[in-house]
């Protein structure tokens, strides 16, 4: 079975229609990448699949076989559905580990101590190479975009979903600090997770396998293929695409 | 309804060595007089067994009460029902005692008690059935420990027999007269129990001094005074809460507070009222800060249907300075009208104010501040910041910052804002797992967080249970 299956998804922002029909299958453990250029329907695609009240959707979706749209967006991160924001809200005078904690506690449906934990905390931010004082700070809360994007992965790490949607994960970053970003991924990825990157640039698949590239353009998806294509877009740039949609496979 | 109930918590809580049949509570029939007449003054000061003074001093207040008419520059009270408020209830002899029963308890009220946590010995307690047996120890060991140091902690009807000089000295004279305001004149008519402490000079109190206020009669106006003196150089915190359960009647609250801060003493003074929300809060709160010394306002102000309360500190002498910290929740059919006063009349004073709101279901918030600065202070520094969020459409908030600055370098600075919880922000949290519910209370906690993190850790916890149960049922 699928882990994710989407036929036909549509989303519409105040009535307008930006996703107009997508369909999509992401199998246990694949590593599936969305290009595309802004406004081409990427973000919102993947905001709609969390659960975003500003959408509203047609078409099906399904996770694990369950129907997607009839959970709420909790249900949702709860089931195993994980959203990288690209700009992530701030939350002031709520520290990431208590936050944490609670997402920590709803995910997993079981309550752990505040040292129980530290514990998994902890050994998250030594894998990614924080600094514990990091987690001690207000959820966002003046945080450079570098460091949105960290706590991002951070929260990623700890939450283990089963899908993991980064949403422009590589914007306002540099090249060394994509790339570490990237090897962060790949170094918490269990085999079995899945991952839907959402880019416009094909850099960050230098550091982390795809097996899945999709090309978005006007909220349809008019190309997919093996991880080349991203190679070829970046070379050749989205007007290649455009007409040559039809012919990669 | 015939039955009365006193309570007179000063007293229970803070003075008796062991728990006593008729130091719990006295409840009687006919003891109660509704309407504030000045045949109830006169019978207060009887029954006190007031010395004469005191018994003037009531009458002169009731006077001012009846010359001044009800403001009406603040929030609506055209509602309030002097002639149905019960002004006194007798305490009767031992013969007469029938403690309250824990079951005639309202629901709500245990409801409450019980997602606070609060053991039920304590529960008892703060319900008005029972006393606190549990505490009775530590509150000894507290006194002995104060005695030692010559700290008086008593309520206030003990202080005017015990300690009348100090009273007479201080009490509703240079801080807060009678002629301050009608509901202070009210107070001063009618007033019973309430807490009495004084710090002699040098002497820092080694932990915070505590005590609960109930209401607990329908129709009740309770007028508890507290006396805070702080000789040079000495040091308190004092700690109150306040709640009541819900009656039908609307019942009132004017408490006064008069805070000494001799120099180069520091003072905190933390309340969190709680009270039911059909409860009149209008209160006088009012600290004079001498040299050097430093005054600080912790306050959070929840329940209640009017709260007018607006802390004051006056800065009187050279290098004063005043911290206000204020929360307020604002629900359906709740005003809250609140805010700070701050009187720089020294030089090199400093005040900061801090006040965080939240209104919801079409409560109504109102932050009203007052700031003055004498001609001859000089390097006056003044620093206010309010902060509101608004849940729904339906909710209002104002802020009305008076100033009046009329010394040449004086350094003022205002932030304000105003926000709505974001869709985006609590979609973020939902991302993560967590309901909507939870959400909402998380953003708000976070909110109120500079504040609750200046508590002492039970209180913060009681402050963020109380906001959580605030928020409940707030969204769709």
């Amino acid at each position: 079975m699928s882990l994710l299956e989407t036929k036909g998804l549509k989303a519409y922002a105040d009535k307008k229609e930006i996703v107009k029909g997508v369909t999509l299958s992401v199998q246990p453990g694949e590593v599936h990448v969305i290009m595309g250029q802004n406004g081409s329907g990427k973000s919102t695609l993947l905001n709609a699949l969390a659960g975003h009240p500003k959408y509203h959707v047609e078409g099906s979706a399904t996770f694990e076989g369950n129907d997607l749209f009839a959970m709420k967006p909790h249900e949702r991160a709860r089931a195993g559905l994980f959203l990288a924001f690209q700009s992530p809200n701030e939350v002031s005078g709520v520290t990431l580990s208590a936050f944490l904690r609670r997402a920590y506690v709803a995910r997993f449906g079981k309550e752990v101590s505040v040292a129980e934990f530290e514990k998994i905390m902890n050994e998250k931010m030594r894998l990614l190479g924080m600094d514990r004082a990091f987690a001690e700070r207000g959820v966002n809360e003046g945080f450079s975009g570098g460091e949105k994007k960290r706590s991002e992965i951070l929260q990623l790490a700890v939450l283990e979903p089963k899908l993991a949607m980064l949403d422009e994960l590589d914007s306002g970053l540099d090249v060394d600090a994509l790339a570490k970003i990237a090897e962060t991924i790949a170094l918490i990825r269990k085999p079995e997770t899945s991952i839907i990157i959402v880019t416009h640039y094909a850099r960050i698949l230098k550091n982390l396998p795809c097996d899945r590239v999709h090309v978005m353009r006007d909220g349809k998806i008019i190309a997919s293929g093996k991880g080349e294509l991203a190679g070829r877009l970046e070379e050749k740039g989205y007007g290649w695409i455009a007409n040559a949609a039809a012919d990669v496979g | 309804m015939d039955e009365t109930i006193l309570k007179e918590y000063g007293r229970d809580a803070l003075l008796r060595d062991a728990p006593t049949d008729d130091a719990v509570l006295h409840v009687g029939r006919k003891a109660q007089h509704t309407g504030l007449t000045i045949d109830i003054v006169k019978e207060i000061s009887e029954v006190k067994g007031e010395p004469d003074w005191m018994r003037e001093k009531r009458l002169e207040s009731f006077r001012i009460f009846e010359s001044k008419p009800v403001p009406t520059w603040g929030p609506d009270l055209s509602q309030l029902d002097f002639a149905s408020i019960v002004g006194f209830v007798r305490p009767k002899g031992k013969e007469n005692v029938q403690p309250n029963k824990w079951e005639e308890v309202p629901d709500e009220i245990k409801d409450t008690f019980e997602r606070l946590g609060i053991p039920e010995a304590e529960r008892k307690f703060l319900a008005g059935a029972s006393v606190q047996y549990d505490s009775e120890v530590l509150y000894k060991s507290l006194r002995k420990s104060m005695t030692d140091l010559g700290v008086i902690f008593t309520d206030m009807d003990s202080a005017v027999r015990d300690y009348p000089e100090i009273v007479k000295k201080y009490f509703m004279n240079k801080c807060v007269p009678a002629s301050d305001n009608k509901f202070a004149a009210l107070h001063g008519a009618f007033w019973s129990g309430g807490s009495f402490v004084y710090v002699p000079a040098g002497v820092k109190v080694p932990m915070p001094l505590q005590i609960y206020f109930m209401m607990n009669y329908p129709g009740f106006g309770q007028f508890e005074h507290t006396l805070i003196i702080a000789e040079e150089g000495a040091q308190v915190q004092y700690i109150e809460g306040c709640s009541a359960p819900h009656y039908t009647k609307d019942s009132m609250h004017a408490a006064v507070v008069e805070i000494f801060a001799h120099k180069e003493s520091r003072v905190r003074y933390t309340s969190i009222q709680n009270w039911s929300t059909n409860v009149y809060n209008l209160n006088t709160k009012r600290a004079v800060v001498y040299e050097d010394a430093v005054m600080e306002w912790v306050g959070g102000t929840l329940g209640s249907k009017v709260t007018m309360l607006y802390p004051c500190s006056m800065l009187m002498g050279r290098g004063a300075r005043a911290e206000h910290l204020n929360i307020a929740v604002a629900g359906a059919g709740q005003v809250k009208d609140n805010g700070a006063k701050v009187f720089h009349m020294a030089s090199d004073t400093s005040s900061k104010i801090v006040s965080k709101s939240i209104c919801k279901e079409g409560g109504v918030v109102r932050y009203r501040g007052k700031l003055f600065v004498a001609k001859n202070a000089l390097r006056v520094k003044s620093n206010v910041r309010c902060d509101t969020i608004i849940v729904d459409s339906k909710s209002k908030a104002e802020t009305v910052p008076v100033m009046d600055i009329r010394s040449k370098d004086a350094v003022i600075g205002h932030e304000a804002s105003v926000g709505r919880i974001s869709e985006e922000q609590l979609f973020y949290l939902m991302s993560r797992g967590i309901d909507a519910e939870e959400a909402l209370s998380l953003v708000v906690r976070g909110f109120i967080e500079p504040i609750v993190k200046e508590l002492p850790l039970e209180y913060a916890v009681e402050m963020n249970r109380l906001i959580e149960m605030e928020m409940e049922g707030s969204v769709g």
